[in-house]
């Protein structure tokens, strides 16, 4: 099994729900708390497993704006695992997903150093590296009903631009829209192999505009009233 | 990055503790140069010591979380920081056996605790090796991922050591000739190696904001970091300095690395009196060039998270 996430580049509207979902879950989950530092001060910051940054992409008039997540992409071959002195960081056989004992981390920043995406952010406060659990406590919790056997990020999606499963089977949904759609890796150069895939924005064809009735004649003279009187 | 001072503290001062106990016990174990008698062996392989252990007591300082530090013994099958914390140990059982072997027989010391001395030697270089090789492992940074960075940190070490070497023999009074020219060749071979260096990291190369957002057909600017304040991604890897002043900061590595330091190890062997004067300012100028050189390490280091905070490469 290799469970990962699949993020729709189309659709994700840059809200930042799944990143305060992540954060409402795990701040009370096997890692948490998610330490604030100065939460009302005038530089808030904190640990957070998943940041959403927006891109330019294209030059202007032909340009998109694409809101970007990113979380732990629970590598295949995860340096972040291999780097870690003390065993803590570790990748786990049965699903592929890459947990942080926080029992046995020392702090020494290493395994950060390690990860190109910026997945692990040391707690200044508990002195450990934390970082995204694909929400374990919760995708193996019988206890809730199958639908909400997800990631929270996933499950709060509002644009439904976030799918979770296991990328070795070949008819689950995240397989299937990564074959149909190009699901491509992060910076796949530097042989990490990263599991989540990212969706990128689908070709549309242009809104066709000849066809728009031209205006009648007393619409144009309203127009021309409408820009003529001040306001 | 953000340079640690405890860890450039480290990585200087007990590389050339290394670097000074490799290097006296190589002079002593082979016969090389002036023959030193037992309590200039044992001033030396002591100050080797002291500059190892003072090392590796900082290197604890930058961790979060000390209480479980003696857990990084434990993956040594695959990770660099483990390996070099053990060798770092196993070292001082044979560094102690060969001590032993100088104190109680002096310059001629027996066969057992010249074997003993060896294997301190070939531990020493690969402690420092590891050293290098935990920042060279790394595809994240492309000014770290080079076989440059171990050659560099073994030959800083010896360099540090042959200085520090040259200046308890200046104090005995010893011909500084052998030591001079040995000395003389490490700094120059380092600083030699320090330019390519530098002249190897100008070359961008790697990950850039394209592949980095999978947009590799088109131009990629950032619009918004999605935060409002600091996080720990920035104040790790967001650590910048203006190019006037690494170009500033890189004359003083040479200045104060290299070149003061070659003149008054010169100037040293060639005085008569002054020499341990001499030696030492050679010795303290070379540390402070070094302390430079490792700031500048971390400082000039550009991680390729800061693709997506807005450099277009690293």
């Amino acid at each position: 099994m290799r469970l990962g996430l699949v993020i729709d580049l189309d659709t994700c509207v840059g809200c930042h729900a799944c990143a305060v979902a992540c954060k409402q879950w795990n701040t009370s989950g096997t890692t948490g708390p998610l330490t604030d530092y100065r939460p009302y001060g005038a530089d808030p910051s904190g640990v957070w497993f998943n940041r959403i940054r927006h891109y330019e992409v294209g030059e202007y008039p032909n340009s998109k704006t694409i809101n970007f997540p990113m979380s732990c992409m629970h590598c295949e071959d995860a340096d972040c695992v291999t780097v870690c002195p003390t065993g803590a960081s570790y990748k786990r056989k049965e699903d592929g997903v890459v947990l942080i004992d926080q029992t046995k981390c020392m702090g020494c920043n290493y395994c950060s150093w390690a990860c190109p995406y910026g997945a692990r952010e040391l707690d200044r406060e508990s002195g450990t590296m934390k970082k995204c659990t694909l929400c374990i406590d919760r995708i193996y919790d019988e206890t809730l009903a199958e639908i909400d056997r997800q990631p929270a990020c996933v499950i709060t999606c509002p644009a439904h631009a976030r799918f979770f499963g296991d990328f070795d089977d070949q008819n689950s949904e995240v397989s299937r829209l990564v074959r149909e759609r190009d699901g491509m890796q992060l910076m796949p150069e530097l042989g990490y192999n990263p599991t989540n895939r990212y969706l990128p924005p689908r070709i549309n064809t242009p809104i066709p505009t000849e066809d728009v009735r031209r205006d009648s004649l007393a619409g144009k003279v309203k127009e021309w009233v409408n820009k003529a009187v001040a306001r | 990055m953000h340079p640690a001072l405890s860890v450039i503290f480290f990585t200087v001062v007990s590389g050339a503790g290394f670097g000074l106990y490799s290097l006296t016990a190589i002079l002593q174990l082979f016969r090389l140069g002036p023959a030193m008698d037992r309590s200039e062996l044992l001033t030396a392989l002591i100050t080797a010591f002291v500059l190892i252990v003072a090392g590796l007591i900082s290197s604890t300082g930058h961790l979060a979380n000390p209480k479980n530090a003696w857990r990084s013994f434990m993956r040594v099958k695959t990770s660099w920081l483990s390996r070099e914390a053990v060798l770092a140990v196993i070292f001082f059982p044979f560094g102690f056996l060969y001590l032993l072997g100088v104190y109680l027989y002096g310059a001629h010391v027996p066969a057992f605790f010249g074997l003993m001395g060896l294997i301190g030697i070939v531990l020493g270089f690969m402690t420092v090796f590891a050293t290098g090789m935990i920042y060279a492992c790394l595809k994240t940074m492309r000014q770290w991922n080079t076989p440059l960075v171990p050659a560099n940190y073994l030959l800083m070490g010896l360099t540090l050591g042959a200085l520090f070497h040259l200046a308890i023999e200046a104090y005995y009074g010893a011909n500084l000739q052998f030591i001079t020219g040995v000395a003389g060749t490490a700094l120059v071979m380092t600083g030699v190696m320090k330019g390519i260096y530098y002249y190897w990291i100008i070359k961008t190369s790697g990950p850039s904001i394209n592949t980095a957002t999978t947009f590799t057909r088109a131009t990629v600017r950032l619009l918004d970091v999605g935060h409002t304040a600091g996080t720990f991604l920035t104040e790790e890897f967001g650590y910048q300095v203006e190019a006037g002043r690494l170009l500033m900061l890189k004359a003083l590595v040479f200045g104060f690395g290299f070149i003061l330091p070659l003149i008054l190890i010169v100037a040293a062997a060639a005085s008569q009196g002054a020499g341990f004067l001499l030696a030492t300012l050679a010795v303290l100028s070379s540390l402070a060039g070094k302390g430079i050189e490792r700031w500048l390490f971390f400082a000039e280091a550009r991680h390729v998270v800061n693709l997506y905070h807005g450099a277009q490469h690293t």
